[in-house]
């Protein structure tokens, strides 16, 4: 072996040893960030496991009709009729449309935080939007209760009611009585839960916009507004729609400031106006006196709002896909 | 070619008028702030039309400050301004109700890297064109073509309009960039070091077009690259610490500069 003299002095033996040492530590960590990431996988296949155990009393009794009844009776004796309509309508209609609120207003907070505010006032605003987020949500649910549901309710839906009531399709979405307990005030809740993540996100990923990519456009002669909307958006696609089914995933799980305000109804009215529930309040608000099918059947509950969650998921890396191709590989 | 005795230190410089050209943009008693650092100082210069007119100096000496001055990028930024005048065809161009926008379709500007925008090539192109016209169709496929022959791609590009600018090479993105800036038809073009992330035969291609583009157009170049300043202008501006020291015609000033600061810049003993 040619080893050069000034290694040679402290041994080739203890170098060997120490490399020997490093490969026990390269192996060992190896192995460890190899069961973390098996974990994860074991964990996420045994709660489907356990979920599908759980729910198959009621997806034997029910079936396929538990997706399309709209009837929840677990009194009912000998045999309760249980149907997860009501709930899997209230949880799209809630997260939709918090999203339909929350993500242009989102959108337009981190676009005015990256193109136009001064910058004194960025790092306020921006910190504020994280406190937002940082606030539980029992306490955004409480807020919705007693001080949002009850001014929307007396001030702003009689106005909108009045408003419609004469135009075909409005009169039934917008149809009275208000109510506090209401699809729209836990959609509004919702709404604001979600806002910080969209704006957090958004923003984070407009300032990964390159400013000679952004001068680019503006030595065209580019408005902010048309550089906003052909570069620095199209730039930063997907990490804006990441943050946006991350804020949709939030939204369809969120439990307990829906569970204060949306009513725990199980009846589909048409109007949002009207209480209504989701699957995540439907499951909060009954499991502590549930038993037998009536319990089979929330747990069935729970493994619709995770395959809801998964479509959505998926859904989104379709239309990612999508739009990369039409964008040009 | 006499009369092109240029001393930056006469309050106005004279253009270095052959006598015939007119010139497309003056430069009067300029001064630049980045905030309270002043950057630029008492800067008088003029670009002759269709000319290219190079300017060199150290990193930091102020020549890309300058540049981004004539199309007001600065602008942009807050706390950035500039006091003086440049007449863009007699026009005061620093004028606060000025419209941007306008200004930079006259004035354009290709970057140190190259910024293909996130769409087609075809995309690229049309984008500028259609922020000003209303072209149908086949008027607007016309008018892509020109100007990516005009950019010398067209031959490479043709059979893939609909790819993204993204998967060009980086002197084909250098190019469409061009392209880019040629299609909405200027009359200025600003290239702010336009070769510094290219190889040495993407760098010919862009010089080579340079030579071409003044022919329509008055082109201002940034560089770091004394060869290149000599290879593609007419005029060429030295600076140095947010002064002009010297302008004057190219050859004479790298053959026979009147200031010792420039003999060394240009001799490399210095920068």
């Amino acid at each position: 072996m040619t080893v050069p003299a000034q290694i040679d002095r402290t041994g080739p033996l203890d170098r060997a040893r120490a490399l020997a040492a490093f490969k026990l530590g390269d192996r060992t960590f190896y192995w460890l960030t190899r069961i973390s990431a098996l974990a994860v996988l074991c964990i996420l296949g045994g709660i489907i496991l356990s979920l599908i155990v759980g729910a198959w009393p009621a997806i034997q009794q029910f079936g396929f009709d538990f997706l399309v009844t709209r009837r929840w009776a677990p009194q009912l004796s000998p045999s309760p009729v249980l149907g997860a309509l009501g709930p899997i309508y209230g949880t799209i209609v809630t997260s939709l449309l918090a999203m339909l609120i929350a993500v242009p207003v989102g959108m337009g907070i981190a676009i005015f935080l990256t193109e136009f505010c001064p910058p004194a006032i960025r790092r306020p605003v921006g910190v504020a939007i994280e406190l937002l987020a940082g606030i539980p949500s029992i306490i955004y649910g409480m807020w919705g209760f007693f001080v949002l549901a009850p001014f929307m309710t007396d001030h702003f839906m009689p106005a909108v009611i009045a408003t419609f009531q004469h135009v075909p399709l409005l009169n039934v979405i917008f149809a009275g009585p208000p109510s506090y307990l209401s699809l729209f005030n836990a959609s509004l809740v919702l709404a604001i839960m979600i806002l910080p993540f969209i704006t957090a996100i958004s923003r984070d990923v407009f300032q990964t916009v390159p400013p000679m990519l952004k001068e680019s456009a503006y030595g065209l002669g580019c408005t902010t507004w048309e550089v906003v909307k052909n570069v620095v958006i199209p730039f930063t696609r997907a990490g804006v729609i990441g943050g946006i089914m991350l804020a949709l995933g939030r939204a369809l799980g969120e439990t307990m400031a829906v569970t204060f305000i949306i009513g725990n109804s199980f009846q589909i009215t048409g109007s949002i106006f009207s209480p209504g529930t989701t699957i995540s309040a439907a499951i909060a608000s009954e499991f502590a006196e549930a038993s037998g099918v009536h319990m089979s059947a929330l747990i069935l509950l729970g493994l619709l709002l995770f395959v809801l969650t998964f479509i959505v998921l998926a859904a989104a890396r379709l239309m990612l896909a999508r739009l990369q191709d039409k964008q040009g590989k | 070619m006499t009369d092109l005795q240029i001393k930056t230190d006469m309050s106005h410089a004279a253009a270095p008028s052959t006598g015939v050209r007119a010139n497309k943009l003056e430069v009067r008693n300029l001064d630049f702030f980045y905030g309270e650092s002043k950057a630029l100082k008492n800067i008088n210069l003029s670009l002759a039309t269709n000319t290219v007119t190079a300017f060199i100096g150290p990193s930091g000496c102020g020549k890309s400050t300058l540049l981004r001055i004539l199309n007001r990028m600065y602008d942009l930024y807050p706390g950035q301004r500039a006091t003086g005048e440049v007449l863009l065809d007699g026009q005061n161009l620093l004028d606060p109700k000025l419209d941007l926008n306008l200004l930079r379709a006259r004035v354009g500007m290709v970057f140190q890297k190259p910024t293909p925008f996130p769409m087609t090539i075809y995309e690229n192109i049309a984008f500028g064109i259609k922020l000003y016209e209303n072209l149908s169709k086949s008027e607007l496929d016309g008018r892509v073509e020109h100007a990516l022959r005009g950019a010398a791609l067209w031959n490479e590009v043709k059979d893939k309009l609909n790819a993204s600018g993204l998967s060009l090479s980086g002197g084909q993105q250098q190019r469409l960039c061009i392209a880019r800036t040629v299609a909405i038809q200027p009359e200025v073009i600003l290239f702010d070091e336009p070769c510094s992330a290219l190889d040495p035969i993407s760098t010919a291609k862009v010089e080579e077009l340079i030579d071409e583009l003044k022919e329509k157009y008055t082109i201002a170049i940034v560089t770091h690259n004394m060869q290149q300043a000599a290879r593609v202008s007419e005029f060429t501006a030295f600076m140095y610490l947010g002064e002009l020291v010297e302008f004057g015609q190219t050859t004479k000033l790298f053959t026979s500069p009147e200031k010792r600061q420039t003999q060394d810049y240009i001799t490399g003993r210095f920068g």
